[in-house]
Parts: structure tokens; sequence; C-alpha cells
């Protein structure tokens, strides 16, 4: 068999990267769009993702088990969203200042527990070589995929099905939709807010593990390229949808592992702008979706973005 | 419209009843103890971070004052570290004024670093009084077009100022990076691609007598000159009232579209002339050490200094002198230089925490002493 496919190589690099870069994409995504749904937004979830990379590959390094990362970063990540959730319950606190504060407090701490961590190597999180079947290495490659991806797209589902359907959903988005409407039914927003941040948060730690235990793999300062951040861009794009989250991933993570393949073809110009490409569509949605009567279509109506 | 900011003399918004001094003093109090009180709770609480880890809070005090302000070495080093942070959270503080969070002040200070650098890499003899005003001004330009389109866009099409400016900062990087590399290239520059460096008279040097540039003096005028702006000026008196209420403001015929427009584009250029500062200054070029953060510390400054021009300038300082004894925090207490991070995220926490204070004591509301209990 000829190894040489040429030009196939471009989109064959990209849907193996796509589909390796995408994975914390989905899960910060994912819990990003549970806290938006509860009608608060909390963008320190970049801190979050730093401190459960850290924290998944130091348990790691210390049990020898890759799992045990993952829930040490699950519940590290709970613990911020539980301290975001309790903040912004108070009058006058801003949640979005309070996302930024969190951010560098997240990343300070990680930085900062993290150093002796940065040598030691920790053992990775399996992948399933679903290529297994072709005998080219290329495709081989791009469908070694990660247990952590198969994990984010089944939860992308259920939770797509799981805000329509079930009780727990639509208390969240009733909460999301109106606070005095959610009152009136006898909820207590800021409770239901709390939970739904500390759900983001240990999505987003689990986001932050991933990288840390398989792609890239190590844990250094430079582990995360703004994914928490991009994750508030990337909810507003997959309109607060579960599903539209899991497939926006998958574009994000494409457009980043564009300028990589292309580059392998020897294309050389233009990388940058393909990677700013996923900014451009969404700040284009989100100019064609809002109106001056009306922000963000789709959008769950006590998000402080939307007022 | 056609009395547009004309209303600011009669307008009843803001009725300031008569008050007695004392009653004046408690609430101006207010607006420093309540900071004061939350750096001191803040230091209190990273004091026990430090003793779970086993160093002396004191230590540390110690070596963040001797690293920071202790000598004129240090306190030159703060002074450098302030400055661009002077101009960087003017681009938050200004629209903050409105009501609006722009978290986006990076992406203006790298565009407006790369139009300052291209336009001052042009020239080679023109005279460096006609140069080095015009490439802040084309700073200026690019910061100012950057950020007052998310005002734009926040006013006419209703789209979020936090989340587009955030978005246009990837945006404004990503495409630094493309000139840098791309068409304003300096073949020269092979490991760390940049611009082609500007002539040594198009850079700015240093106050005469001291090792601090010049972008320190014309971060301390922008601060003054925007204090003036919003205190002083009917403009500001109308975006105070804007900020407080669109729709009232609307009501009084204030043209609130050129205000939100006007102020964010004054917030941007700022934070151009922060990035035309930076490469004049200290690079000589335009690389991606441009964007260095100083625009996201600037959101933390301006929250510090709630949003007022002339409280930046301390908080600017203060938050210089932590940066600045980094390294000997680092070396003397053999504590990772993230120490620093983690001090300047739990500041910022329980200063946006305190914003629930206000109003809250008794001792700083004079409405509430006639009430009696």
């Amino acid at each position: 068999m000829d190894n040489d496919i040429g030009l196939w190589g471009v989109p064959l690099a990209i849907l193996g990267g796509a589909i390796r870069v995408s994975t914390p994409f989905i899960f910060v995504s994912l819990g990003e769009t549970i806290t938006e749904r509860s009608g608060r937004i909390n963008l320190g979830l970049e801190g979050t993702l730093v401190f459960g990379a850290m924290a998944a590959y130091a348990t790691a390094v210390n049990t020898g088990s890759a799992w045990a990362g993952v829930v040490a970063a699950a519940i590290s990540g709970i613990g911020f969203g539980l301290f975001h959730g309790w903040i912004c319950k108070f009058p006058k606190v801003n949640d979005i200042a309070i996302g930024i504060a969190m951010m560098l407090f997240g990343t300070g701490l990680a930085f900062y527990f993290g150093k002796p961590y940065i040598k030691p190597s920790a053992p990775t999180l399996p992948a399933i070589p679903l290529g297994s079947w072709s005998s080219s290495p290329q495709l081989q490659a791009a469908l070694n995929i990660n247990v952590l991806f198969i994990v984010g797209a089944v939860l992308a589902v259920v939770l797509w099905w799981a805000l329509k359907n079930t009780k727990a959903g639509l208390i969240l988005r009733v909460v999301g939709d109106s606070s005095d409407a959610a009152r009136a039914m006898g909820l207590n927003p800021n409770t239901v807010r709390l939970l739904a941040t500390a759900a983001g948060g240990a999505l987003a730690a689990i986001g932050g593990a991933y990288l840390s235990l398989y792609y890239p793999g190590s844990w250094n300062e430079r582990i995360s390229s703004g994914q928490g951040l991009m994750a508030v861009a990337l909810v507003i794009f997959a309109r607060w949808n579960p599903l539209g989250c899991f497939a926006a991933a998958l574009l994000f993570g494409g457009a980043g592992a564009l300028g990589p393949a292309l580059q392998s073809v020897g294309v050389t110009q233009g990388y940058y702008l393909f990677y700013a490409a996923p900014y451009v569509l969404t700040l284009a949605i989100m100019i064609a979706t809002s109106s001056p009567g009306r922000m963000l279509a789709g959008a769950p109506g006590e998000l402080s973005i939307t007022k | 419209m056609s009395t547009s900011s004309e209303t600011s003399g009669n307008t009843p918004i803001i009725a300031t009843a008569p008050a007695s001094s004392l009653e004046g003093l408690a609430r101006r109090s207010e607006a420093f103890a309540i900071p004061l009180l939350a750096l001191i709770f803040g230091m209190v609480l990273f004091s026990v971070f430090l003793i779970t880890q086993g160093r002396s809070p004191l230590d540390f005090l110690d070596i963040v004052w001797r690293g920071g302000f202790g000598s004129w070495f240090s306190i030159q080093n703060t002074l450098s570290r302030a400055s661009p942070l002077l101009l960087t959270a003017l681009c938050v503080a200004l629209p903050a004024r409105l009501g609006l969070v722009v978290i986006g002040g990076e992406g203006a200070i790298v565009l407006g670093g790369v139009a300052a650098a291209a336009l001052g890499a042009s020239f080679t003899t023109a005279p460096s009084f006609i140069v080095i005003p015009l490439m802040g001004l084309a700073g200026m330009l690019a910061g100012g077009i950057w950020i007052g389109t998310v005002g734009a866009l926040r006013h006419y099409r209703a789209v979020n100022e936090t989340i587009s400016s955030l978005l246009m900062a990837y945006i404004a990087i990503a495409l630094m990076n493309q000139l840098v590399e791309g068409p304003l290239r300096d073949p020269a520059s092979l490991n760390k691609p940049s611009t082609h460096p500007l002539a040594e008279a198009y850079r700015i040097g240093s106050i005469p007598g001291m090792d601090v540039h010049w972008g320190l003096a014309v971060g301390i005028i922008a601060c003054t000159l925007s204090w003036v702006l919003i205190e002083k000026t009917r403009w500001g008196f109308a975006a105070r009232i804007a900020g407080g209420n669109v729709r009232a403001a609307q009501i009084q015929g204030l043209a609130v579209g050129p205000l939100i427009v006007g102020f964010t584009a004054l917030a941007g250029a700022f934070s151009g002339l922060a990035g035309m500062i930076e490469v004049a200054a200290v690079q000589g070029n335009a690389n991606a050490s441009l964007a260095a953060g100083n625009g996201y510390t600037g959101i933390l400054v301006a929250f510090l200094a709630r949003h007022n021009p002339l409280a930046i300038i301390p908080v600017s300082i203060f938050l210089g002198g932590i940066y600045a004894s980094g390294g000997l925090v680092q070396r003397r207490m053999d504590l990772p230089d993230a120490t620093v991070l983690v001090l300047q995220g739990l500041l910022f926490i329980i200063i946006l925490f305190s914003e629930t204070l206000y109003g809250r004591f008794k001792m700083f509301n004079p409405d509430l002493w006639k009430r009696g209990t």
C-alpha cells in the first residue's frame, strides 16, 4: 500500500486534529452551557481548566492512575464552581468580572502547586484505535480516538435530551429564563445556579485533564491555549444547545488543526488567519442574531450578557 | 435630539440633597474605607495561605516592600511596570462609566503597536518631533477604531461588548501575527518574527533623572485628562447618566450612541497608545511580545480603582510594585513566581466581592442615621 496519500493528507490531518483538539472544547463548552442555561455566566472556566489539568496530572503521577486524575480534576472543578456560584449570589457582585478574577486565581494556584510536576511523567488516558482496519498510518492516527472524546459525545446527546425532557432540565431552563417565574414555582434560583456552576466547573476541569493526560499529554504553564475562554464564544456560537456545542467544538478544533495541516503540505501563508476563523465566525453570528430590540436569539433570559 | 447634551443643567436624575459636612464626609469615606478593608482582608487571607505553605507573611511583606518600593532602583522598576497599566486600565474604566464591561484591551494594544511600528519604520530621515507624534496617532487610531467598533456594535446591534471585545482581542492578535510574519516582517528577524526596527531617533527615551521611559508621564496625563473628562465636562456627566440608566438618558435627549462610540473609541485609543509606547520605548519594533497580558492586568487595575481614573495611578503603582518584587519573592522565599498571580487573583475576587458592602454600613450611610435603631 502506498503511504504517500498526497493532498488527501490535509482533510485527514484536519479530521484527526479536530477530534484530538476538540475534546477539551466539548467538555468546557458543555459545562459552560449548563451554567449559562441557569442564567449565569462563568468566564473563569479557563482557570478551572488549567487547575483541572494540573490536579489531574499531579494525581496521576502520585497514584499511577490516569482515571484517578480525571476524578481529582472533576472534584477541583466542583470546588471552583461552588466558589463562583456562592460569591455571585450576593447583590451587586458582577459575575463576568468575578469570572475574570477566578481565571487569574485558578491559573495562579495551578502554576503554584503544579511547579513540582513539570518534570515527572504521568500515565496517559487510553485511546481506542478505531482505524486499525486500515493500513494507512495517517488514517490510523486520525481515528485513534480517546475515551474522553466518546464520553463527551455521549454527554452532549444526553444533556441535549435531558434539557428538554427531564425535570432537572426544566428547572434549569426556568431559572435561566426568569428568576421571578422560578421563585413563583418555589425554586431558589441561587441554589440552582450554584449547582449549575459546580457542574460546569467539573466538566471544564475534565477538559483540562484531557489536555494534561492525553493531548498534548504533559503538564506545563502553557498547557492551555485559552480553551476555557474560547468556550464562552463557542457556547454563543452553538446557541446554548449541547448538540451544537459538540459540532462547534469539532469546528473550532478543526480550524485550529487547519494551519498545521496546511503547513505540512507546504502552505505556510495565512496560518494565523485560519486560527482566528472561529472568532470571526462567532462574532459574525453574534452580529447577525442580535438586533437593537432583542439581544442574541436563543439566549437564556437571565444571562447578564443579554441584558 | 435637538437638545442633546444641553439638558445637563436641569436634569432631575441626580439630586444630591444639601448635606452637613459630617454626612458628606461619611459618604465620601465609604469609597476609601471599603476598598482598604477589602485590601486588608485580602492580605490576611493571603497570609493564611503563606502560613499553610510554611512561609512567613512578614517576610513576604518585607520582600515586596524591598523589591517594589524600598530603593530607588526598585521604585524605577515599579514605575516602569506601572506605566502601561495606566493606559490599559483606562480602556476598561472609561466604558465602565457607561455601564459597559470591555475586557479586550489587549487587542487594541497589539494593533496600536503594529500600526505605530509600521508607520515609524517607513520613515528614516524625517524629524523625530513629527514622526513620534504621528506614531502615537497611528497607535491611537488603530486602538480607537478597534474598541470603538465594540461600542458601536453594542449600541447599534446590541452585541454584548464583553464577549465581542474578547473575540476581537483574539482576532487582533491573529492579525498581528499574520502581519508580523508576513507583509511587515523584517527578513533579518529570524527566530522572533518582528517588524523592521525603528530608527534610533524615533525611540522614546527616559524621563530625565530616572530610568523610566516617558510612557509613565503619558499615562499619568491620560489618567488626569480622563478624570477631568468624566467629572468636569458635560460629556462625562452625560456618560454617568447613561451608565446609570440608558433609557432615562435617552428620554433626557442625550445622544447615547455617539456617547458610547466616543467613550469606547477613546478607551481603545489609550490602549493603542500603550502599544505604541511599548514599541517606541521598550521593544523597538512590533512582535508577539506586544501581547504580554497588560490588557488583562488593566482590567484588574480598573476594577481595583473602581473605574476612577485618578485612583488608577496609585493602583497601577501598587500592582507594578507587586510585579516588580516577583523575582525577589521567588529567589528569597523559594516560592514559585505564580505566587504573585495567586495574590492578584485573590485581591481581585475580594475587591469585587466588596461591591456588595456598599450602602450596608450604617456609619457611611447618613440616610440610615435618622431612622433610629
